[in-house]
């Protein structure tokens, strides 16, 4: 597909175009599009293996796709194709941020300086990179202090604040994945990739997390998230994205993927004839939808 | 007893340098985990463009303050060295980021000999001496010590000072330290990485340059292959305060200056580098990571 020829819709933050990516004679993913709103849940789901990282992987910047096209569309209207810019500038000038499955703090860091770094573009132009912020300049002074004040709002929504000078490393498992998800926002970003955001966190602490990602959402971050956990994905998502086998199968709102025959057949492991048995009874109207 | 001040001063003067080296050697190597074997050399190239700049200013500013000779002889130095390191990692190591861990290594040692050919070439063979800048001397009781060695420990101190605030307090600094953990990580940060890198390399440079430059005051002559000793002996210093820490590379100098002299002042001189490479060896048969090395830190 030729550049230049996309228009796209002003509520599209991200759109995936025909997005393939081969490792060796491996279609990871096989000509895979889809779009996420803005200021929308958009959750990627699928079974082990489906591709769903690999996906991640590529809007990142960490892969270069073999093919596809991802265009990413700011708030102010400039559009910016991912996998074409170097791996800080996907943050740096088109602002989407992203946490890991494992987790990936700077663990020797202490917690406020894990949310520094992710201001770090904006603190070292304030310190006239480096060297007029030796100089003890108030711009960089006021520039320190507004990210420490950013930093301490996203501790306090992270509910971390009294753990700020700790070694990030020392946290618990649950606190850490708040806290990566504190560094990502830090960074101000308009779109934020989750990966498996709930993955090992105990029934309260996914509760807590729920809350956090509405409240992200609310505040007008747009949001891409893998996730296993169903109660997770149908609770928060707004529009759910159904990957297998790098393919899509099945694309439209939590209660539509819910009752697709299809991803009820991929994720409980169905004979493809038996999915068309159930297909055939849904258009001659047999079964209602809803009810498989 | 005198006696014995006196060579710990003399050791701590050798040992301020040796440090200065050994944070380049350190930082380089916490950052992309790579030995930058041309180092020592990026450390006799400050001398070299110290005593040009020295040469320089009594040749067309003849009657120039002392002071403030030295203050342009080091600030130039700096820039120039700075400016060698910068392109030796963007032509010699930034390629081969991702190569197998051998690779830049062997670029390494490459521009190491690169170095010290090109100012063979370009200076001559021979030593280039360089009348003494700084001559008076101070007696305390039988104790000798001159202003230049006063000069080398307070310029390393305030360096050492000036570095360790960029590193721990400022977001360069972050930067730094981020990176260093995890490079891919602190790319989606938004942090650019290469630019880091490079900055870690003029950093280390500048401090060279300066140590480099101290060396060519402190001796008086400044030689093509003086990148090699004193090179080797920073490393050494690097590794035996622990590599990838910075107050250890700071630590393993003094050490390594004070072992040296004291060394060739009780015992035969002629094995002084035995015995600073006998304690080398014994230290890390007893803690491998060095004297303030930590341990790598298992990735949850």
């Amino acid at each position: 597909m030729a550049t230049g020829t996309t228009t796209m819709a002003k509520d599209t933050i991200l759109k995936v175009e025909h997005l393939s990516m081969k490792f060796g004679g491996l279609m990871a993913i096989n000509d895979f599009s889809f779009e996420a709103k803005r200021g929308e849940i958009t959750a990627l789901i699928g079974p082990n293996g489906a591709g769903k990282t690999t996906v991640f992987n590529c809007i990142t910047g960490f892969y270069k796709p073999t093919m596809g096209m991802l265009t990413l569309n700011r708030s102010n209207g400039k559009e910016f194709l991912l996998e074409r810019l170097r791996d800080f500038e996907i943050n740096k000038v088109a602002g989407v941020s992203r946490t890991f499955q494992n987790i990936r703090l700077f663990s020797g860091l202490t917690v406020l300086e894990n949310l520094l770094v992710a201001q770090h573009n904006v603190l070292m132009k304030a310190s006239g990179f480096t060297i007029l912020g030796l100089l003890g300049l108030p711009t960089y002074k006021n520039a320190a202090k507004a990210a420490i004040e950013k930093a301490e709002y996203w501790l306090e929504k992270a509910d971390l604040t009294d753990r700020a000078d700790d070694p990030a490393g020392d946290l618990s498992y649950g606190a850490q994945r708040r806290l990566e998800i504190a560094r990502a926002m830090c960074t101000g970003p308009e779109l934020l990739c989750l990966d498996e955001p709930a993955a090992g966190l105990n029934p309260k602490e996914s509760l807590t997390l729920n809350a956090l990602l509405r409240g992200i959402r609310d505040e007008g971050t747009s949001l891409l998230l893998i996730e296993h956990d169903m109660s997770v994905v149908m609770e928060i998502s707004d529009h759910v994205v159904v990957l297998e086998y790098g393919q899509k199968i099945s694309d439209g709102t939590p209660d539509h993927v819910k009752n697709d025959p299809k991803v009820i057949a991929a994720y409980l492991g169905v004979e493809d004839d038996e999915v068309e048995e159930i297909e055939e009874k849904l258009d001659k109207g047999i079964i209602e939808e809803g009810t498989v | 007893m005198e006696y014995f001040i006196q060579q710990l001063a003399n050791g701590l003067t050798l040992g301020s340098i040796y440090g200065l080296v050994a944070i380049g050697y350190t930082m380089v190597y916490g950052i992309i985990g790579m030995i930058n074997f041309a180092h020592g050399d990026i450390f006799m190239l400050g001398g070299f463009a110290a005593l040009i700049v020295f040469l320089i200013l009594t040749t067309f500013f003849a009657g120039i303050p002392v002071a403030l000779a030295l203050l342009v002889m080091l600030i130039v130095a700096m820039l120039m060295t700075g400016l060698w390191n910068w392109t030796i990692e963007r032509i010699a190591y930034r390629p081969l980021r991702g190569s197998f861990r051998l690779a830049p290594l062997i670029t390494a040692i490459g521009m190491s000999i690169v170095l010290s050919n090109f100012i063979q070439v370009t200076q001559g063979p021979r030593n280039k001496p360089i009348p003494p800048l700084v001559t008076e001397v101070y007696h305390i009781g039988n104790i000798t010590i001159s202003l230049k060695q006063i000069l080398i420990v307070v310029i390393t101190s305030i360096l050492l000072f000036a570095f360790w605030y960029i590193v721990n307090k400022t977001p360069l600094g972050r930067a730094q330290r981020a990176t260093e953990q995890d490079r891919k990580m602190a790319a989606l940060l938004g942090v650019d990485v290469d630019k880091t890198i490079s900055i870690t390399f003029i950093m280390g440079a500048a401090l060279a340059a300066v140590a480099g430059s101290m060396y060519l005051m402190y001796y008086g002559v400044a030689s093509f292959n003086d990148g090699f000793i004193p090179g080797v002996k920073a490393f050494t210093a690097a590794v035996l305060g622990g590599i990838g820490s910075l107050p250890g590379a700071v630590l393993g100098g003094l050490l390594i200056g004070l072992i040296e002299s004291l060394w060739s002042a009780y015992f035969s001189i002629a094995y002084k580098d035995v015995a600073t490479f006998a304690i080398l060896a014994i230290v890390l048969i007893f803690k491998p990571t060095g004297i303030l090395g930590r341990p790598e830190v298992e990735k949850v």
